[in-house]
């Protein structure tokens, strides 16, 4: 049973419509009768759904973002590899974060290191995956996999895909925050090519952790920003009721992150959004990893963690 | 005491002016309500002689602490703050900023300067909690970006003294990158085999922590400084429980081994010197 958000409400009631008549048809048996009726619902759906998605508000980009018929970090690699992956466990220090997820996987005969951020497909997996937060062991098993993709010589793709790093005790005692600088010191100067996805929300430290890349991507419907709209507002407007608002001040969407030369490229998504077509998505994600590792291999080494250094050293806007 | 001298004319800027400190005036500390003149508190480096609570100052404390004879040069002291995403919340960010500086007579919330510590060349940034919470947005990281320049040009050690709230939400995405943008500069002192020193100060916490403040050659804190990642009233909603005493202060930090000393004020600059000399001849 799929899922809809509130201003999907039109397409969940066309749907509706659409499976009735199919059923009346097949319990009838009169399809000649209804063919013409279910073309027309079908088209009605597409231009609905087109409409609703092409005028989308940055705080209901975020509500996609978090849609739970979306797909998280294990279904892009499992279906990008075809199969063809070893999930790889821990950071060798403490244990295997459950929220950040790698491994080697190949794409047709390239193989390809993967990291991402797990997010649970149901109440019980939510909390096995802790939500998509990782503690410090997170961020380094995943610098790990890299020091390993590294070695060996294969590129890096990371999926985004969190609320945040985990703001638990532990995590503070394990050094959340050294774990992530960390990863920002070792990640830009890898000496492979990197490809890092955002998938779904990335937000703040949690996501950048992960996200230092040669090509940085957003999926059109997903989020990257320091905070999320619901903290913004709670900080700012010191109530949780402005998150529309602060959805929209922080430019978060894809489109205003590359506008500001924040990331690099944004992934078109099927209508309707991931969800509403994964086998499209996963397909459209595969061809851009594809194409982006062979432009950043025709690149030296040298060459691509120079212009790496020199993209994210001059990120900001000053006045002199 | 050296770190006391008023500043050499045409060296320094203006702003050291307003640390004059006209007689008569008194300070409390907050911990044990112990009185001293604002004088001999700032003899005593703004560190409480009765209980050691080290109160929060900003860059130009610290300068004067650090360099020699207090004199500095300061770099890029003119960069302010654009407002590429022309944010408003209730209030309009150019305005907070406007007000922010009207307030504390800064021009964001870190100076960077380069002088003489104990006779050796440093370049030291320094960020000003009194400046929107000293959080960190683009004019942050281009100083801290101009410091290692500099110091790499100059062939010298990079000093850094967080003391931030975290990001500057106000800069979004921008302010993200500054993690970023600092990590990726100092790969560039690090391939120059130059030292970085970061110094963590009440409070050190988000985004400085999770980039520049946790990646110093050595990680040097004030005693009791609170020095995390998540703000301690976070962590405490997220577990749902009090949180132990102590927790995310300097010793706390230490014990958990990501800091590789505690010095008091008013021995760092001899121990930063001590330890840089030691780097210097390795
Ligand atoms: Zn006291």
């Amino acid at each position: 049973m799929a899922n809809y958000l509130d201003f999907e409400e039109p397409i969940k009631e066309l749907k509706e419509q659409l499976d009735k008549t199919l059923e009346l048809a097949e319990s009838e048996k009169i399809k000649g009768d209804v063919s013409k009726r279910v073309k027309e619902l079908e088209k009605l759906i597409k231009t609905t759904t087109k409409e609703i998605y092409s005028g989308l508000t940055p705080w209901q980009r975020v509500q996609v973002s978090r849609h739970p018929d979306r797909p998280y970090t294990l279904s892009y690699i499992e279906e990008v590899t075809g199969g063809n992956f070893i999930e790889l466990h821990g950071d060798r220090t403490v244990k295997d974060d459950k929220a950040m997820v790698g491994g080697m996987g190949m794409i047709g005969d390239q193989s390809v290191m993967f990291v991402g951020q797990q997010k649970g497909v149901n109440t019980k997996m939510r909390q096995f995956r802790n939500f998509g937060m990782a503690n410090p062991e997170g961020y380094r098993k995943a610098l790990r996999l890299m020091k390993l993709a590294e070695k060996f010589n294969m590129p890096v793709v990371t999926f985004i895909d969190t609320p945040g790093a985990f703001p638990g005790l532990e995590a503070e005692e394990r050094g959340q925050g050294e774990a992530i600088a960390r990863n920002l010191f070792e990640m830009i100067k890898l000496k492979v090519p990197i490809i890092c996805v955002v998938i779904g929300e990335g937000a703040s430290g949690g996501a950048l952790g992960i996200g230092l890349g040669d090509k940085v991507l957003m999926l059109e419907n997903t989020w990257y920003s320091v905070i999320s709209p619901e903290s913004c507002s709670s900080i700012l407007w010191r109530s949780w009721d402005h998150k529309q608002e602060a959805a929209s001040a922080l430019k978060l969407t894809s489109e205003d992150m590359l506008k500001n030369k924040l990331i690099d490229g944004i992934i078109k998504e099927p209508l309707g959004g991931a969800h509403a077509n994964s086998e499209e998505m996963f397909n459209t994600v595969r061809e851009e990893i594809l194409k982006h590792i062979e432009k950043l291999s025709a690149l030296a080494p040298e060459k691509r963690v120079d212009q790496r250094i020199k993209k994210f050293g001059s990120m900001g806007v000053v006045n002199s | 005491m050296g770190w006391f001298k008023r500043i050499k004319e045409g060296i320094t800027t203006k702003s050291t002016e307003k640390k004059e400190i006209p007689e008569g005036m008194w300070y409390k500390c907050p911990k044990c309500s112990h009185v001293l003149t604002s004088q001999e508190h700032a003899l005593e480096m703004w560190v409480c002689p009765s209980c050691d609570h080290h109160e929060r100052v900003g860059s130009e404390e610290y300068f004067q602490i650090l360099f020699d004879d207090g004199k500095y040069r300061e770099i890029a002291a003119n960069l302010t703050s654009g407002d590429p995403l022309e944010f408003a919340d209730t209030k309009k960010y150019t305005s907070r900023v406007k007000a922010s500086m009207a307030k504390t007579d800064l021009k964001d919330a870190l100076r960077t300067a380069s002088g003489m510590m104990e006779g050796e060349k440093v370049v030291v940034s320094c960020m000003d909690f009194s400046f929107i919470g000293g959080s960190m947005g683009s004019v942050v990281g281009e100083k801290i970006a101009r410091g290692i320049e500099h110091a790499v040009k100059n062939n010298c050690p990079f000093i850094c003294i967080s003391k931030s709230g975290g990001a500057r939400m106000m800069e979004a995405g921008f302010s993200l990158m500054q993690m970023a943008k600092t990590s990726a500069r100092l790969t560039q002192l690090s391939e120059a085999g130059l030292p970085y020193i970061s110094i963590l100060t009440d409070p050190t916490t988000g985004g400085v922590t999770a980039s520049f403040a946790m990646l110093g050659d050595l990680n040097i804190a004030e005693p009791k400084a609170l020095i995390g990642f998540a703000g301690p009233r976070v962590v405490k909603e997220t577990i749902g429980k009090d949180l132990p005493e102590g927790f995310q202060r300097s010793e706390f930090v230490l014990e958990h081994g990501f800091l590789d000393m505690i010095v008091p004020r008013a021995e760092l600059k001899s121990k930063v010197a001590m330890a840089l000399k030691m780097m210097k001849q390795g």
